[in-house]
C-alpha cells in the first residue's frame, strides 16, 4: 500500500470523483434504457460506499462485446485440454474448427496414453442431417473415430442445431459404450444456453461430477495428494507450477484440466485438497466434490510472485506438516533468488506503467497481482463472463437473484458418499485461519485500488472511451479487441492465449510476463508509426 | 403463375380438397403443380393413383444434392405436376427445415416453370414453426385458403393460421383468399362459418357438403372427377375450382382473441 498523507487523500478523492464522472459520460451517450442497464456494470472503487456490480446477465443486442457461447465454455475451455479424450464436436464444421487449438492449452504426450490435443474431430453436420436427424451420423463418426484412433474415451459436445432438432446424444453415447466397450461422455452445451461461455463451464462441471470424478480408484494414496483446479495450462503455466509443488512434497493427482488425462480426473476424488485457480470456470465441481467426497478446496493464485508465495504458505498451513513448511520456505527462497536480478531490471523499466485488464472470469484479478509485482498499476479491470461472486466474493451468492437462464442449467447437490477426508473440526479451523481463501473466494473488487474502475461485459464503445480518457500504457485482453487498441496506438497482449508466449505462472513466469510487458510497452514502434489519417 | 397454399387443422381434408380442386382446374385447361409439404408424403396420392412418388428429401438423402427435376417430379392426372417434399420419420430431425430445403431445391431445379398457371402447396396441420410457414414466407405463396369445418378445433386452427398469415402479410405480401368449409355436418355449420369469416374479414369461398363418394374415390386412389366425372360431388369441386380461379378478394385477416372465438361458437352452437 502507498503511504497516504492529507494531500494524497484529496487527490484520491478527486480520482474517484473524476472516474465516476467519466463513467457517467460514457454511459450517458446510450439510449435511456441501455444507459440505465450499463451503469449497473461499471463501478469506481470507493471504500466509503457499499458497492455492488451487475454481472452474468444477457448482453444488450447490438453492443459489440467479447463473449463466447456455452459450447466454447464446455468444449473450448473445460474439456478441450484433456489430452487423451477424443473430443468430437457434433455439429456443423465451424464450431469444431474454430476451437481447434486456438486456446493454446498445451499438453505433453505420455507413453501408453492417447494424445488427441493436435486433432480436431467434428461430425460436420449438413443440411440433410438437420432435416433427418444427426444421430446416425454421430454414431457413424464415433465408430469411425474408434476404428482409426482406438480412443479409450470419446467426448461428445453438442452445438446449437443438435439441441434444436433434439438429437439424443446421451442415447447414442450409451449405445456406443455398449457396442464398442469404451467410455463416451456427453455435454449438452448447445451454444444458445445461457448468456456467455459461463453456462458451458457449469454444464461441463455437471458431466465431470456425474460421469467421471470418482469412477476410478487411486491405488497408492498419500497424505500429500492434491488437485489443481481451474488451470488449463495456457502457454504451459502448469509446467512451472507442478515442479514447485512436487519439490515441496505434494503429489498432483489431477489438473482440471490442463495437460490432464481421463484416468487422473476419474481418481481426483481421492486427493486430500483441491487448490483452485480459476474460480469462475470450475468452482461448481469443487462444491460438488466437497459435498460428495468431502474434498476441501483452497483458492490460490500463482500468477504473481507475492500471491504465489501467499498461496504456497496457505497450502502449507492447511497440511500443517514440518516437512511441508520447511520445503515451502526453501522453494520460495530459491526461486526468488533465481529471478531477482532479472525481475529488478524489468521492474525498473515498467515502473508506474498503467494497464487495463479485460479478461476471463478470474484472470483480471490474478494478473493485477502480477502487474503490481512488476511495478505496474491496474487502472481498469473487468471480466467477460464472470458472475457477481467473482467481483464481490462468495459472500454475495445468497443475494444473487436467479436469472431465467439459470433455470435451464441443472444444478446438482449430493449427499456424502465416502468418509470425510478430514474431521469437521479441522475444516472449521482452516476456515477461521484462512477465511478469504479456504472454501471461499473474496472476489476481485476488494483488492483494487481506490479510484480504479471495474467493468463487466465491456464493449467497443466503452473501450474506446476509456482508452481516450485514461491513456493506458498497455491493454491486456484478447484477439477480438486487440487491434482496436493497437490502431489507437496502445500496445496490447492477449491474456487468454498469451499470444505465442508464456508461461506466466509462479516465479519464472513472472519474469516471462515482465519481459513481454517490456517488449510491448517500451517498443519504439509506437513512436515511429504515424497512421495515414494523421499525416 | 398463382401460388396457393392450403392450410388447416390436421385431418380436416386439405389433401383431398386440394387434389380434387386441382383435378377440376386441370380439367379447365390449367397447368398446375402440387407441392406436398407433409412429411407423410400423401398429398399427391389421388393425382398419381398411389404413393409411388420418391420425395425430394429422400432423393437428396440417397443421391446427394446433384439431382435432376425428373428424379423428384411425376406427372399425375390431367398432366398435373406432382412433387412431395417428404421429411424425416416422426420424432427425429427437423421437418420444418426439410420443407425449406426442398422448396429451395425445387427453385434451383427450375420447377417453377413460367408456363404454370398454379402452384398448390398442401401444408401439414397448423403453422407449427418457421419451416411450415415456408410456403408463405419470402413471397412464395401469395394466397392462402384455409380448409375448416364447424368443429371447434378446426376453427381454432383456422384462427391460429390467420395469426401466421397476419405476421407474414407485412413482409411477404401474402393474403388470405378465404375459408373453404369441408362439412362435418355440424349444426348451423354454414351460418357459423359465414359469421366466422365475417369476423376474420374474409369470405366463405365454398361450402363443400359431405358425400361418401369422396371416400370411395379415395379408396380407389382417385379424385372424384377422375373416378366418377358425372357424380354431383364432381360438380361441387368444379364449382370450388371456378371460385378460386375467379377469386379477387384477398385480405389480411383479423384473427380473434380466444374468448371472442368461443363466444361465437356458443352463439351458433346453442342457436336451436
Amino acid at each position: 500500500m502507498i503511504e497516504r498523507n492529507h494531500t494524497q487523500d484529496d487527490m484520491m478523492e478527486s480520482l474517484v470523483e473524476k472516474n465516476k464522472k467519466l463513467i457517467e459520460d460514457i454511459t450517458d451517450s446510450y439510449p435511456k434504457k441501455v444507459s440505465k442497464e450499463r451503469k449497473t456494470h461499471l463501478v469506481v472503487i470507493d471504500p466509503s460506499e457499499e458497492q455492488h456490480i451487475m454481472a452474468d446477465v444477457a448482453t444488450i443486442p447490438g453492443i459489440m462485446t467479447n463473449r463466447g457461447c456455452s459450447y466454447a465454455g464446455a468444449k473450448g475451455v473445460v474439456f478441450g485440454p484433456v489430452k487423451d479424450i477424443l473430443h468430437l464436436t457434433h455439429g456443423p464444421i465451424g464450431c469444431g474448427y474454430y476451437t481447434w487449438n486456438t486456446r493454446r492449452n498445451l499438453a505433453e504426450p505420455e507413453e501408453g496414453y492417447n494424445y488427441f490435443i493436435k486433432n480436431c474431430f467434428s461430425t460436420n453436420m449438413q443440411e440433410k442431417d438437420v432435416v433427418f436427424g444427426g444421430e446416425k451420423k454421430l454414431y457413424g463418426a464415433i465408430k469411425e473415430a474408434y476404428e482409426i484412433f482406438k480412443p479409450k474415451v470419446i467426448g461428445i459436445y453438442a452445438t446449437c442445431p443438435v439441441g434444436l432438432i433434439g438429437d439424443d446424444i446421451k442415447a447414442v453415447a450409451k449405445r456406443a459404450e455398449e457396442e464398442l466397450g469404451i467410455k463416451v461422455i456427453t455435454v449438452s452445451c448447445e451454444g444458445y444456453k445461457g448468456v456467455s461461455q459461463s453456462a458451458g463451464h457449469h454444464l461441463a462441471s455437471n458431466t465431470l461430477i456425474m460421469d467421471i470424478v470418482g469412477t476410478e480408484e487411486l491405488e497408492d494414496p498419500t497424505q500429500y495428494d492434491i488437485n489443481i483446479f481451474g488451470e488449463y495450462n495456457i502457454g504451459g503455466d502448469v509446467w512451472l507450477v507442478k515442479p514447485l509443488l512436487q519439490k515441496i512434497g505434494y503429489r498432483v493427482v489431477s489438473v482440471f484440466t490442463g495437460d490432464s488425462k481421463y484416468d487422473d480426473l476419474a481418481k481426483a476424488h481421492k486427493a486430500k485438497l483441491s487448490i483452485l485457480m480459476c474460480h469462475r470456470s470450475i468452482n461448481y465441481t469443487n462444491r460438488m466434490m466437497e459435498e460428495k467426497f468431502g474434498v476441501p478446496w483452497l483458492k490460490v493464485n500463482y500468477i504473481g510472485i507475492t500471491s504465489t508465495i501467499e498461496s504456497l504458505r496457505e497450502m502449507a498451513k492447511f497440511f500443517d506438516d514440518p516437512m511441508i513448511y520447511e520445503n515451502t520456505e526453501k522453494v520460495i527462497e530459491e526461486e526468488l533468488k533465481k529471478i531477482k536480478p532479472r525481475l529488478d531490471y524489468y521492474r525498473e523499466r515498467l515502473k508506474g506503467k498503467k494497464a487495463i485488464l479485460f479478461v476471463g472470469g478470474s484472470r483480471a484479478h490474478h494478473y493485477q497481482d502480477l502487474l503490481k509485482d512488476i511495478g505496474m498499476e491496474t487502472i481498469v479491470a473487468g471480466y467477460e463472463f464472470a458472475h457477481r461472486d467473482d467481483y464481490e466474493g462468495r459472500k454475495i451468492i445468497p443475494e444473487i437473484k436467479e436469472a431465467p437462464h439459470h433455470k435451464i442449467l441443472d444444478t446438482y447437490h449430493f449427499e456424502r458418499v465416502t468418509e470425510p477426508v478430514y474431521p469437521k473440526e479441522k475444516i472449521e479451523e482452516m476456515k477461521s485461519k484462512m477465511p478469504d481463501h479456504f472454501m471461499n473466494y473474496e472476489g476481485m473488487m476488494v483488492h483494487m485500488e481506490e479510484g480504479s474502475i471495474v467493468i463487466d461485459d465491456f464493449n467497443h464503445h466503452e473501450t474506446e472511451e476509456l482508452i481516450k480518457a485514461l491513456k493506458p500504457d498497455i491493454f491486456l485482453s484478447g484477439i477480438k479487441d486487440r487491434y482496436v487498441f493497437q490502431k489507437m496506438g496502445v500496445p496490447s497482449r492477449q491474456i487468454h492465449s498469451y499470444d505465442y508466449s508464456g508461461p506466466y505462472s509462479a516465479f519464472e513466469g513472472a519474469v516471462n510476463f515482465a519481459r513481454d510487458m517490456d517488449m510491448a510497452i517500451n517498443n519504439p514502434i509506437w513512436k515511429e508509426v504515424t497512421p495515414p489519417w494523421k499525416k | 403463375m398463382r401460388q396457393v397454399a392450403i392450410y388447416g387443422k390436421g385431418g380436416i381434408g386439405k389433401s383431398t380438397t386440394t387434389q380434387n380442386t386441382v383435378a377440376a382446374l386441370s380439367e379447365m385447361g390449367k397447368k398446375v403443380m402440387v407441392v406436398g409439404c407433409d412429411p407423410k408424403a400423401d398429398s399427391t396420392r389421388l393425382l398419381l393413383h398411389g404413393l409411388n412418388q420418391k420425395t425430394v428429401l429422400d432423393t437428396i438423402r440417397d443421391e446427394g444434392e446433384d439431382i435432376e427435376l425428373d428424379d423428384i417430379m411425376r406427372s399425375g392426372y390431367g398432366n398435373t405436376k406432382c412433387v412431395e417434399s417428404g421429411g424425416p420419420e416422426p420424432g427425429v430431425g427437423c421437418a420444418g427445415r426439410g420443407i425449406i430445403t426442398s422448396i429451395n431445391m425445387l427453385e434451383n431445379l427450375g420447377a417453377y416453370d413460367d408456363d404454370l398457371d398454379y402452384v398448390f402447396y398442401d401444408v401439414l396441420g397448423d403453422v407449427v414453426c418457421g419451416g411450415f410457414a415456408m410456403p408463405i414466407r419470402e413471397g412464395k405463396a401469395k394466397e392462402i385458403y384455409i380448409v375448416a369445418s364447424g368443429e371447434m378445433m378446426a376453427m381454432y386452427a383456422a384462427n391460429n393460421i390467420c395469426k401466421g398469415i397476419r405476421k407474414y402479410a407485412n413482409q411477404g405480401g401474402v393474403r388470405l383468399g378465404g375459408i373453404i368449409c369441408n362439412s362435418r355436418k355440424v349444426d348451423n355449420e354454414e351460418e357459423l362459418l359465414k359469421a366466422f369469416c365475417k369476423k376474420l374479414g374474409t369470405q366463405l369461398v365454398y361450402f363443400v357438403p359431405r358425400d361418401n363418394i369422396v371416400q370411395r374415390a379415395e379408396i380407389n386412389k382417385k379424385t372424384v372427377i377422375d373416378y366418377d366425372p358425372q357424380a354431383p360431388q364432381a360438380d361441387v369441386y368444379r364449382e370450388l375450382a371456378r371460385r378460386i380461379d375467379e377469386n379477387d378478394m384477398f385480405v389480411v385477416p383479423n384473427p380473434m382473441p380466444t374468448d371472442e372465438l368461443e363466444k361465437l361458437l356458443i352463439e351458433y352452437g346453442l342457436m336451436d
